[in-house]
């Protein structure tokens, strides 16, 4: 399966943002979007990370109640899960990996371990199998591009 | 004793994708093995040497059985019981 990460450039900022706020503990939260598959990201959900570690991160099992809860009420899917390393690259670790739970999210990863450039990629990850893909980088999902740009208008 | 038992994206292929079932028992524990009886596979998912898997969280209502007995948490009738994966993860 082929995918792509069409992500909002001001989500892109509040990840980044948060990641270097809370550096160098692991950051982490979600982007709800509709659940209508549509894939795309809407609602930037900053989460606390209960291990409050340079090395892991966990939802705090109240805050993950509530979380899915709420987007249960407002017809929400987790789009983005995303969580940054601080000393490593943004690839998954092995414990990312084993611990991945949601198979139709973009897993994003951001490294913080570089105070001036950050690294800011993206993965599908189900049932072990990591596969990154583009991140694709727009300024708003208006005029959005619904048709493949191989095919010629008519 | 009716509960109904709200089931994760990643566990609905052992639902038949149905993301609630309703299911009967006392206890947590009970609880998964009545959805076992039906939905083979299941329980395998959520419980490991006998207890809780780590990585799984499971409410009664609002409270995470963790901190209430774990598998053996008392389940009533009328309950919810909300199976929800762990979000976590880590360089480590």
């Amino acid at each position: 399966m082929f995918t792509v990460l069409r992500i909002r450039r001001d989500l892109v900022d509040a990840i980044v943002a948060h990641a270097r706020r809370d550096h160098p503990d692991e950051a982490c939260g979600v982007i709800a979007g509709p659940d209508d598959g549509s894939d795309r990201p809407e609602r930037f959900i900053p989460m606390v990370n209960a291990a409050r570690s340079p090395t892991f991160y966990e939802f705090d099992s109240g805050d993950l109640l509530k979380l899915y809860r709420e987007m249960a009420a407002n017809d929400e899917t987790p789009v983005v899960i995303y969580h940054s390393h601080t000393a490593t690259e943004a690839y998954p670790s092995r414990t990312d990996i084993k611990l991945a739970q949601e198979p139709f999210a973009h897993y994003v990863l951001v490294s913080t371990r570089d105070a001036d450039e950050h690294e800011f990629r993206s993965y599908r990850i189900v049932d072990g199998v990591v596969t990154e893909e583009p991140v694709e980088v727009v300024e708003s999902y208006m005029f959005a591009n619904t048709g493949s740009d191989d095919v010629p208008d008519a | 004793m009716a509960v109904t038992v709200s089931i994760p994206t990643i566990l609905r292929t052992h639902t038949g994708g149905e993301k609630s079932v309703e299911a009967s028992g006392k206890t947590v524990l009970e609880v998964i093995d009545d959805i076992e009886a039906r939905h083979g596979g299941l329980k395998a998912r959520l419980v490991k040497d006998e207890k809780l898997h780590r990585f799984v969280n499971v409410y009664v209502n609002d409270e995470d059985v963790r901190f209430a007995g774990g598998l053996d948490a008392e389940v009533k009738d009328g309950d919810t019981v909300t199976i929800l994966p762990a979000v976590a993860g880590g360089a480590r």
